[in-house]
């Protein structure tokens, strides 16, 4: 579960929600990608936008990004319109796109120079190398990085600007256990050092590690937004999970059971709870175990991840 | 690889926020000096754009294989190969490059840069103009070498080759802006080479049929190495009708890629 409880570095309270999206709606076509959508960044924290494929994500980040011009509803990025207000804007906000954005030609360290060179007080190019593990490959081509390398050079070039919003459009894509540990550690320090973050994502782990706010996107729609904890707890139901001798007497374990509580036993000599899970139940369970003589081994309250909550609210088949 | 501790992070102000764009001509300094690198560590740029105009010009003015008229070879030849060169900098090369960026996102990711779209523009036409000065110095060079004695009013040239070289830019970023990377790789080779053969670059457009020779003259590349062929060659003033089908394609060139360049 968590090793890290965002909240540590207060939200600034009374500051400007960093994004800021009412009803926005975006077409393409007779399609539609995003059909009114909802979605407010507090200030200095980081936000993980969720949902299947083509349930509106890029299309909303990009649109915020200044990319697309929306068909309706409002959008407004550190206060600023980002089409209209695009010049002041674009200083302030770093991008990291799902993929490319360099030329290929250029060289890894070569073009993070290049990138801090359009910005007034751009952070240590070197430090940043070093950060993100691209000081061996620093002279090579883009296009003979690996795919890895290549998404921590796009990360590099999203944050060297000292931007006070970022946007990460699936940053951890594609990368090893250890570049994924360096790209969550940065996300982190970013957030700690007052970036605000806004991060798409299709590992729940991920948005569970770093956000503060997650937002579950299905449909071009917001269906579920809250920390991780408030939607793990919320809508899914947990169970109480234990395993015993085979074909236990379920009636009678109902009997002792809440009444809206259900018992049953998907496999031979385990057995399943489900119900409010709280600690009046758990002893009521150990209590009718004890009065049938049986050992509950491997007792444990299995909570849902906000895996299981993802799949719950936007279902389990595939997607085409 | 530093590995921090996994956990929270705390504060070292290493990323606090400092916004900021740099001032606008240092942007489109770097811009530039970026865009150029990229043009010139291309091989297949370099082969483009140096190395077979170079060759063109030392083969046809050393062996006697186009009949290029009265007068020495290379004073015929040394006007057209710089038309070509000017050609394959701002209309193949560019639009290959710029096709290219369009596809791997580079233009995509540098329009939310600090950088705005007209200093990068700018950035790019600075690029393609230091590439010409080089090409144009070495061919020079060579040609000099080859006995060429130009003669004309330098500024004349000067405007000639801008002229050419916005009107071959419109058509390269409007086919770079429009095409799938791949159509424009392949589109721009094959134009280079029928303006080269067509463009009286190294054929002289007396040697085609008459009515062909009418159209041919109202090529962008038949304009420039015409015009400058009347300036370096027979000291001509002003080529006005050259200068005036120059104008045309850029005008052209320029508004409709204006209009139909797509970012992404």
């Amino acid at each position: 579960m968590r090793s890290t409880s965002p909240g540590s570095t207060p939200r600034t309270p009374g500051r400007a929600p960093a994004v800021e999206v009412t009803g926005l709606v975006k077409r393409y076509g007779t399609k539609t990608a995003v059909d009114g959508l909802d979605l407010t960044v507090a200030h200095g924290t980081v936000t993980a936008v969720l949902g299947p494929n083509g349930a509106g994500k890029t299309t909303t980040v990009e649109t915020c990004e200044g990319y697309r011009r929306p068909d309706d509803g409002t959008v407004r990025v550190l206060g600023l319109d980002p089409v209209a207000d695009a010049a002041a804007l674009r200083p302030r906000i770093g991008v990291m796109l799902q993929s490319g954005g360099v030329y290929a030609g250029a060289r890894a360290e070569e073009m993070l120079r290049h990138t801090a060179t359009l910005h007034a007080h751009p952070l240590d190019v070197g430090m940043l190398i070093d950060r993100l593990g691209l000081g061996s490959c620093g002279r090579t081509t883009y296009r003979r990085l690996s795919g890895g390398q290549q998404q921590r050079l796009a990360l590099a070039m999203a944050v060297v600007g000292r931007p006070e919003l970022v946007f990460l459009d699936e940053p951890t894509a594609g990368l090893d256990p250890q570049a994924r540990h360096a790209t969550w550690d940065l996300v982190r320090e970013l957030r700690a050092d007052g970036v605000s973050c806004v991060l798409t994502t299709h590992f729940m782990d991920e948005a569970e590690q770093l956000a503060d706010d997650v937002a579950i996107i299905d449909g071009g729609r917001v269906i579920a937004q809250g920390s991780p904890d408030e939607l793990c707890r919320g809508g899914a139901e947990n169970s109480l999970r234990f395993t015993g001798r085979p074909g236990l007497d379920l009636a009678s374990l109902l009997k002792a059971l809440p009444a809206d509580s259900s018992a049953s036993e998907p496999a031979s000599g385990v057995y399943r709870v489900h119900g409010k899970i709280d600690p009046q139940l758990l002893a009521t369970v150990a209590s009718w175990c004890a009065q049938n003589g049986v050992m509950p081994d491997a007792i444990a309250v299995e909570r849902h991840t906000l895996e299981d909550v993802f799949l719950e609210l936007t279902g389990k088949e595939l997607r085409a | 690889m530093t590995a921090t501790e996994a956990g929270t992070a705390t504060t070292t102000g290493t990323f606090a926020p400092r916004p900021g764009a740099a001032p606008l001509p240092r942007m489109i300094r770097a811009q530039a000096a970026l865009e150029t690198r990229m043009l010139l560590r291309n091989g297949e740029q370099l082969l483009l754009t140096v190395i077979i105009p170079t060759l063109l010009l030392v083969l046809f003015s050393a062996v006697d294989i186009v009949d290029t008229g009265a007068g020495k070879a290379v004073d015929f030849l040394a006007p057209g190969i710089l038309a070509l060169a000017v050609m394959s900098t701002a209309f193949t090369g560019q639009a290959i490059a710029t096709g290219f960026e369009r596809r791997y996102g580079v233009l995509k990711r540098l329009a939310v840069s600090p950088l705005p779209r007209w200093g990068l523009m700018t950035a790019k036409t600075c690029a393609v103009l230091v590439t010409e000065v080089l090409q144009i110095a070495l061919l020079t060079a060579v040609a000099l070498a080859l006995g060429w004695s130009p003669h004309g009013n330098p500024l004349t040239v000067l405007l000639l080759l801008l002229l050419g070289t916005a009107a071959f830019s419109g058509l390269g970023l409007l086919m770079a802006g429009t095409l799938k990377a791949e159509a424009t790789l392949a589109a721009a080779n094959l134009v280079f080479l029928l303006l080269l053969v067509g463009g009286g670059v190294i054929v002289p457009l007396a040697k085609f049929p008459e009515a062909a020779r009418a159209v041919l003259h109202l090529l962008p590349i038949s304009a420039l190495s015409d015009g400058l062929r009347e300036v370096l060659g027979h000291g001509a003033s002003v080529p006005w009708s050259d200068l005036g089908v120059l104008a045309g394609w850029a005008v052209l060139g320029l508004g409709t890629a204006a209009k139909f360049f797509r970012w992404e």
